[in-house]
């Protein structure tokens, strides 16, 4: 294993029964580093990030983690059950030791700050999702994975969030490992694809997947190419609030929609 | 009135109190109140082997409970029943077992009601060092592992993923469900142990805001619980494990009860009184 390398993964296969969930599967995230995992439904994506994670025990081929790797996981769904009487500062050290400045600073980050002191189970799921971000930042981890973290945040709070997962990995130096089916704004942000289908499809930097042939079968050319021309064309995209923020200044325009 | 044997019964009452309301707690955050229910049926089996091969039924009630546990986990990883089912089939099986064991022992005289529903009577000084060492044992070991196990209750990826090793905090949770149901028959009886773990837990859920402060507030309803539930039996003769459920049941529906507008309402009529009668 290389010295920036987070994780490694060679050959690695999972089955249930007899049937193979994926197999064959080897890639690398290294420090700095954003790896984008796509693929359709039931491709296996949130399986291999829980192989990553040593929450699933592989059934063959090797993964290599990095000694004492402090790990922040996003699952793709969690449900709190509502006799768990939990707050959201409590929540956000259960796995760990996190100061209250740290708790503090994440939280506004993500602009979930006033939420610190309710109780998880009123939240709503943006605001709930907010906060599980806030969670992962605030451990100050090696590695970050986020399985499908854009689930219910319309295309204007997309591209914050995306944003903000970006200047994670400059800030941290973190690896990050970014679960989604969505390839463009993926390809803004990214370093390495890996397009997957129970197997490897293809893996690559963001401009060769899009061009490559196995993608394209995958998801064949309904993908709107002009979604990404969208991103190009406007001067301003809305923050989670619905609120407008300049794209070229990235600041917050006052304007009569804020009212 | 206040016979050695009624402080006795107070002392391991408030003793078991005091464990069971942080472990219900867990019992209602992790679902597992049919759960609990199989391992004191099994409970009933423990105690016919105790007089069967003559060791201390307290031990031989939580080897029992255990093997039943774990076997529990076995059958859940190896057939396609759902949950509910398996708990049922352990649950039936392992009471009847424990009736039929006790039937074939002729020689055995065994009060079948203060074993189902409790008896103060037969505590001794024996179980109360019991309740204490052994329950201070318990509370030592869930302070240990309260970290993992509750992220484990929140989410057990989450857990895992983060390096929690929430497995061996789980087998060391369900360990110490048997250890306390085989410590506390004696004080409610098999058929109500599970009730002492959650009616305190459940109550303290009305009013708690935080994990801890829900496990210390269900201590403190299940100590009051017990007693309240002791003295009203010793008053109305009636059975203890049954009198002390029914005082936790009390305390439940008093938390149910919207009480600031109770009060809003009361102050609001003396204050209407105090108006009229200054007109």
């Amino acid at each position: 294993m290389l010295d920036g390398t987070l994780v490694e993964l060679l050959n690695v296969g999972i089955k249930r029964e007899s049937r193979w969930l994926v197999r064959g599967v080897s890639f690398t995230v290294d420090k700095g580093e954003i790896v984008t995992l796509i693929g359709p439904n039931g491709s296996g994506k949130s399986t291999t990030a829980k192989l990553l994670l040593g929450v699933l025990e592989a059934n063959e081929g090797t993964i290599n983690r990095r000694k004492d790797l402090v790990v922040s996981y996003l699952p793709q769904s969690l449900s709190i059950d509502w006799t768990l009487p939990i707050r959201v500062d409590h929540f956000m050290k259960m796995t760990g030791k996190v100061s209250d400045d740290n708790v503090r600073s994440a939280l506004t980050s993500t602009g979930a700050e006033h939420l610190i002191k309710e109780e998880l189970r009123v939240l709503s799921g943006g605001e709930f999702q907010r906060v599980m971000i806030a969670r992962a930042i605030s451990r100050k981890p090696d590695l970050i994975v986020l399985d499908e973290p854009v689930q219910g945040v319309d295309f204007s709070g997309l591209v914050e969030l995306y944003q903000l997962i970006e200047s994670l990995r400059d800030e941290l130096n973190c690896g990050i490992v970014l679960i989604s089916h969505d390839l463009h704004i993926v390809m803004a942000a990214s370093d390495n694809v890996i397009c997957l289908n129970g197997h490897v499809c293809c893996s690559g930097t963001p401009k060769s997947v899009s061009e490559s042939e196995e993608y394209l079968a995958l998801f064949g050319r309904q993908v709107e190419p002009g979604l990404a021309l969208y991103k190009h064309k406007h001067d301003h995209t809305h923050d989670t609030d619905g609120a407008l923020i300049d794209i070229r200044e990235n600041s917050r325009i006052t304007s009569n929609m804020d009212q | 009135m206040f016979d050695d044997f009624f402080y006795r019964a107070l002392l391991v009452g408030v003793g078991v109190a005091i464990i069971a309301g942080p472990l219900g707690c867990f019992v209602i955050w992790r679902r597992l109140s049919y759960f609990g229910d199989t391992l004191s049926h099994a409970a009933l089996l423990g105690v016919a082997l105790a007089f069967l091969v003559e060791i201390n039924f307290t031990i031989s009630v939580f080897i029992v409970s255990s093997i039943v546990a774990l076997f529990l986990i076995y059958l859940r990883a190896k057939t396609s029943l759902p949950s509910d089912a398996l708990l049922g089939l352990l649950a039936h099986s392992v009471l009847a077992l424990g009736i039929v064991v006790l039937g074939f022992m002729t020689w055995v005289r065994i009060d079948l009601l203060s074993l189902l529903f409790g008896d103060i009577l037969a505590v001794s000084m024996y179980d109360i060092w019991l309740v204490f060492l052994g329950g201070a044992l318990v509370l030592v070991i869930l302070v240990a592992i309260w970290r993992p196990l509750f992220a484990d209750t929140v989410s057990n990826d989450l857990a895992t993923a983060e390096g929690m090793n929430p497995q061996r905090a789980r087998v060391i949770f369900t360990l110490l469900l048997a250890l306390v149901i085989s410590i506390s028959i004696k004080v409610v009886g098999v058929l109500l142990i599970t009730g002492l773990l959650i009616i305190p837990a459940a109550t303290a859920r009305n009013i708690a805001s935080g994990p801890v402060q829900m496990a210390i507030i269900s201590t403190v309803v299940g100590i009051i619980a017990v007693v309240c539930g002791l003295f009203s039996s010793l008053k109305w003769d009636t059975s203890s494990g049954p009198t002390i459920i029914a005082a936790a049941l009390v305390l439940f529906v008093i938390t149910l009860l919207p009480l600031r507008r109770v009060i809003a309402l009361l102050t609001d009529y003396s204050n209407k009184r105090v108006n009229r009668g200054v007109e």
